[in-house]
């Protein structure tokens, strides 16, 4: 009895300063964000002080630098707006091509499969002047762009789970009347709720820290919030250290609020998303 | 059922494969096509044949990330899945509080590439100051700052799938191998981690893939410095395509070789280890 006391005692000392390993880093941005510039390099990991402590300073400086609550906005719009539509286009699409067989049909399954394993270098720079022929280029059509990229992953996540449905809970709505249509929205879509959540929590990460693709597509004009940390990076290498502190701390606590609120759907998303995956 | 829904194609499935054709598709296609062409802005390609790939493969810049990248996953695959399978063990144990260590060790994962690179900077630029050096000084810096940086972002994801593989071990061949007389360890080895075989064919797959197609970490954390010694292969293909001209079809030959890599990676893996999966 005593042994196991011990055990888990120890047990949990371990994993609370391993917990604060891991919390530290975000911690010590936090702190150096209220030092002046040139402080934080120099001892980053010392508290602030009387000479040290600048206030709000880098905040106000930072937001002026980047345009902080302009990308938020873009960030926010881009993602709600592009994990809206993938959300719904893909089980749509999910449930079409796994309730209607065909060659065609599983032809189709099979690309949106395949698609998950190309990396986006590959078709980055094609995929980047097609856009710009055909003027998505701006912050509307990027959502479209990320219904492309975004639908490997989706449909075959509703596949997966539209095949799990019985066939016959369908087929009575036909009976009693029903179009595709209706009993799409009516029965299927509740039905795929669970699944649903998984989708969009994985879309929502994914699109919510991306980088590279907004960057090629509307970067010349916009800037999402990780485009607008990266432009913290001067020529020569040089960064702006106390704005780029408190930038990492607005990016971050968005995040931190966003997985606080949902956590049990986020981890639960994404061990399903794994399994399935 | 299918009959009726066969006449919805327009409204259900031709928006989406639509968006994915042009989007993914179509550029998927001509990508392959283009690397066998020289070429600036995509419609003025001429054909040249291997050219391209001749020229990648006899690019110093190209054969260091290429191996900068293999080591780097080696080494990050085996560690993050090493840690995240050891703190899996010990939350499943039943302690107090594991509900919150849970959640913090996940916490990283949803913090973006970009973000992650430059909160990394700061406190491994602070570690090494201690040495008079900063992370860009030597490439050996940068690759362990990068391995580091990694393990930080996945331990916590791999750990919350591997909690859910071992948790979904049954009680009672964990007991009969008690009663048989199995140490700890001999249970850890013989039943559990065959077992949880699913779960590892995913993390490895996971890990494997993220560390190798690193980018957004990689442009943060050392953007390739010294000169491009820090480089891996996703970076470089970004710095051929847009850091100088007349090298498009250059770089669309390296992303081609890099999603052959990528495909096989990917193919070998889940062949090798699906292999070991076992009913329980």
């Amino acid at each position: 009895m005593k042994k196991t006391i011990i055990r888990d005692t120890t047990l949990s000392i371990l994993l609370f300063l391993l917990a604060c390993l891991f919390l530290a880093p975000v911690l010590i941005v936090l702190m150096n964000s209220f030092k002046g510039k040139f402080y934080i390099s120099d001892t980053p990991f010392r508290f602030p002080d009387q000479t040290t402590f600048i206030g709000l300073k880098n905040y106000t400086e930072g937001v002026a630098k980047t345009g902080f609550f302009n990308a938020f906005g873009m960030s926010l719009f881009i993602t709600v707006g592009s994990v809206l539509i993938i959300v719904l286009l893909t089980a749509m699409t999910a449930w079409y091509i796994t309730r209607v067989k065909s060659g065609f049909t599983k032809m189709i399954y099979y690309v949106f499969v395949f698609s998950m394993i190309v990396p986006f270098q590959m078709v980055m720079f094609t995929m980047t002047k097609t856009v710009n022929m055909l003027h998505l280029d701006n912050p509307v059509g990027i959502l479209l762009i990320y219904l492309g990229f975004g639908s490997g992953l989706s449909v075959f996540l509703y596949s997966g789970f539209v095949k799990s449905i019985p066939l016959e809970i369908e087929e009575a709505d036909l009976i009693d009347g029903c179009t595709p249509v209706q009993s799409f929205f009516l029965v299927v879509l509740p039905i795929l709720k669970p699944i649903a959540i998984t989708v969009a929590i994985l879309n929502v990460m994914w699109v919510w820290n991306d980088y590279l693709l907004p960057l090629l597509v509307i970067g010349s004009e916009y800037r999402t919030i990780p485009i607008a940390i990266q432009y913290l990076k001067g020529g020569y290498g040089s960064i702006d250290m106390g704005a780029m502190m408190a930038m990492l701390v607005l990016a971050i606590v968005p995040i931190i609020i966003f997985y606080l609120f949902c956590q049990k759907y986020i981890i639960e998303g994404v061990v399903a998303g794994a399994v399935k995956g | 059922m299918q009959k009726s829904l066969k006449r919805y194609f327009a409204l259900f499935a031709l928006p989406t494969i639509l968006v994915f054709a042009v989007i993914f598709i179509i550029p998927f296609i001509l990508g392959v096509y283009l690397s066998f062409t020289e070429f600036r802005t995509v419609t003025d390609a001429s054909w040249i044949g291997l050219g391209n790939y001749i020229k990648a493969f006899s690019n110093q810049d190209f054969i260091n990330a290429l191996w900068f990248t293999v080591k780097f996953t080696v080494v990050s695959v085996i560690t993050i899945n090493v840690f995240a399978f050891l703190l899996a063990v010990l939350l499943t144990r039943g302690a107090r509080g594991t509900h919150v260590f849970r959640t913090v060790f996940f916490m990283p994962n949803l913090i973006g590439g970009i973000v992650l690179g430059y909160i990394w900077l700061l406190i491994l630029n602070g570690i090494l100051m201690k040495f008079d050096v900063t992370l860009t000084f030597s490439a050996t810096y940068g690759f362990w700052g990068l391995v580091i940086l990694m393990n930080w972002q996945l331990i916590g994801y791999m750990m919350i799938i591997y909690i859910a593989g071992i948790q979904n071990v049954s009680k009672e061949i964990i007991e009969a191998a008690q009663i048989d007389g199995s140490t700890r360890f001999g249970i850890l080895r013989n039943v559990t981690i065959p077992l949880v075989m699913p779960s590892i064919t995913i993390c490895l797959f996971l890990t494997l893939s993220n560390s190798f197609k690193l980018f957004d970490q990689n442009l943060a954390l050392t953007a390739g410095a010294p000169s491009k010694e820090t480089s891996m292969l996703a970076l470089d293909i970004y710095n051929t395509f847009y850091g100088s001209v007349g090298w498009e079809g250059v770089g669309q030959a390296k992303a081609v070789v890099f999603f052959v890599l990528v495909a096989l990676i990917a193919l070998i893996q889940l062949a090798a280890t699906r292999s070991k999966e076992v009913e329980s």
